[in-house]
């Protein structure tokens, strides 16, 4: 009763859905449109916003102009997994230690690590780009991946603790009584309950450096063959005479392993970012 | 006693990593920054320290039209992702018909590298064929064509738009799991009182929604600040230098023309007014949770 819309009200929430969703959505649109023209027909005005003859000739010759499209996508899905990992190996026992053990100063802790992802961006990247110069890892993929895992684990901490905070305190503690040490209790008990906040953290990480974290890639490695997807594209895209439909095909072979995967999870991911994140 | 020690102990053990590694990747180049900012570090092997010459030349050059720039891009675009985020989340929480769509189409954006959604604003608009200057032309509002990315003023808020774009998805998100967990009764008990719905949405929903848009506005606040992405990909600063902000005229200077030192200065500009956000970050951390203890 209460929450019923007159069909006038409703007509109204359609039409701001329509403005808001085709803002967000837009680009993809006439992303797609174009890489349906044949180049010709893209540079004609005036302007049309449904290709007249659409074909999926772009996504034949884009092969030619990015031969190592199969290679980038590959480079970013295995930069975000490693960092992913990595990322991982940090944020799991630092997250269960400020969310059940005595940490003295703990909630200073916490929002002194928020602050790390101050400077996320270009603040720090010529101090970093030197450190990866004296340990000669520039141009690796190391050089891409160590820089971003810093910048995930801020973030990654709050979101797991608030997830270890829900899980019953008297679990651990019957474990322990029964004579299980803490590492024991924290690997065998706690980590298996915890299991789906961190795959939600997981995907958090993956997401962050995958679809955020570009600077690092375009700065500390100049490797065709190393580059992730985007910094691959960009390369493409920097040129004079950009050849759109076969950069706009190229971009939407390129997102969809990912964009599909996420498409799918994203029940999960939506609700895990969101839970602990409002309540506080 | 013993116990407690112990538990302490582990709790540092687990602690040790990641606090090191946040220590060598972030504090230790900081302060290696400070300290680069007062030498003429270059491309050659060794430097002097030049004191805070790099500090003075900056200042000579403009660099207070870059702050400005940046505090009103960044003002503007943290604005329009709130009102957005708002106005969407206030519609996806609505239960139409399509809404599990709608709210998966939304999230977009944020699942694809946000290079490739710029690249796609770039065609947008691209003043000969793109969409916005096109579909401008046909209705008549414009008689020829925008080539947006070609003037200060249309690239700027056009970098402005195409941020706000990447943003929008996650603070929608956050602002709807804030809506969501207003409670019910509330809105039960204000509408057997008689409240019509933009009674309740201005009594309830908003008011409840204030801590939520402040942490999303100095979490967006920051990130946008340090936005680097979207202006280097659209227009490389340009033309003039009409859109650049000081993150990109840090990496412009220090990693285009390999000026280290004077990059190094710039970037410590940077830092310092992030130091500021950081301020009024840990005082609204402090007000929301002694509000909460009342």
């Amino acid at each position: 009763m209460m929450d019923k819309f007159r069909w006038y009200e409703k007509l109204g929430i359609y039409c701001g859905l329509f403005v808001f969703l085709f803002y967000i959505v837009g680009p993809f649109i006439e992303g797609f449109n174009v890489s349906l023209k044949p180049l010709s027909l893209l540079f004609s005005s005036p302007y049309r916003f449904w290709p007249e003859n659409p074909s999926l000739e772009a996504y034949q010759t884009m092969w030619v102009n990015v031969p190592l499209l199969g290679r980038y996508m590959l480079n970013s899905v295995f930069i975000g997994i490693i960092a992913t990992m990595m990322g991982l190996l940090l944020i799991v026992p630092a997250a269960y230690a400020l969310a059940r053990l005595p940490v003295p100063g703990r909630y200073m802790f916490l929002n002194g690590l928020m602050m790390v992802n101050m400077f996320s961006g270009a603040v720090l990247i010529i101090p970093l780009y030197r450190m990866m110069r004296t340990f000669g890892i520039l141009n690796t993929y190391a050089a891409m991946i160590i820089p971003g895992v810093a910048f995930i684990i801020a973030t990654g901490v709050w979101l797991l603790r608030a997830y270890f905070l829900r899980i019953p305190k008297e679990l651990e503690e019957a474990a322990y009584v029964d004579g299980a040490s803490r590492l024991y209790t924290l690997r065998r008990v706690i980590l298996p309950l915890a299991a789906p906040g961190i795959l939600v953290v997981a995907m958090y990480c993956f997401l962050t450096v995958y679809s955020q974290q570009f600077i690092y890639a375009l700065t500390f490695n100049s490797k065709s063959e190393y580059m992730p997807l985007a910094v691959g594209l960009h390369a493409f895209f920097g040129r004079q005479e950009v050849s759109w439909n076969e950069l706009m095909a190229a971009s939407f072979v390129g997102i969809a392993p990912v964009a599909i995967v996420f498409t799918l999870l994203q029940r999960y991911l939506v609700a895990g970012l969101t839970a602990g994140a409002v309540k506080q | 006693m013993n116990h407690e020690r112990g538990a302490r102990m582990f709790a540092y053990a687990l602690l040790a990593p990641a606090v090191l590694y946040v220590a060598a990747i972030v504090a230790w180049p900081l302060v290696q920054e400070v300290q680069l900012s007062f030498t003429n570090a270059g491309l050659a092997k060794t430097y002097s320290y030049v004191g805070f010459d790099n500090y003075t030349k900056i200042f000579r050059s403009g660099f207070g039209e870059i702050i400005w720039r940046t505090f009103t891009w960044t003002f503007f675009s943290v604005s329009f992702k709130m009102i957005i985020g708002t106005c969407g989340a206030l519609m996806l929480n609505v239960a139409l018909p399509g809404r599990a769509i709608f709210r998966t189409l939304t999230l977009l954006p944020w699942i694809v590298p946000m290079a490739i959604g710029i690249f796609m604003w770039g065609w947008m608009y691209n003043g000969q064929f793109g969409m916005i200057s096109g579909l401008l032309q046909n209705f008549g509002i414009t008689s020829g064509p925008v080539a947006f990315l070609a003037h200060g003023d249309t690239g700027y808020w056009a970098t402005v738009m195409t941020d706000v774009w990447i943003g929008t998805p996650m603070v929608t998100f956050y602002f709807l799991a804030a809506i969501q967990s207003i409670p019910r009764d509330l809105y039960e008990a204000a509408w057997v009182d008689g409240a019509g719905r933009a009674y309740r949405f201005r009594r309830i929903t908003l008011p409840m929604m204030v801590p939520a848009i402040l942490t999303m506005s100095i979490i967006s606040l920051i990130s946008t600040f340090n936005s680097f992405d979207i202006i280097w990909i659209l227009t490389h600063g340009g033309p003039n230098g009409e859109t650049t902000t000081m993150v990109i005229d840090t990496y412009k200077v220090a990693i285009g023309s390999y000026k280290y030192g004077e990059g190094a200065a710039r970037s410590v500009m940077v830092g310092l007014c992030l130091g500021v956000f950081c301020l009024f970050y840990f005082r609204l951390v402090n007000r929301l949770s002694s509000a909460e203890q009342l």
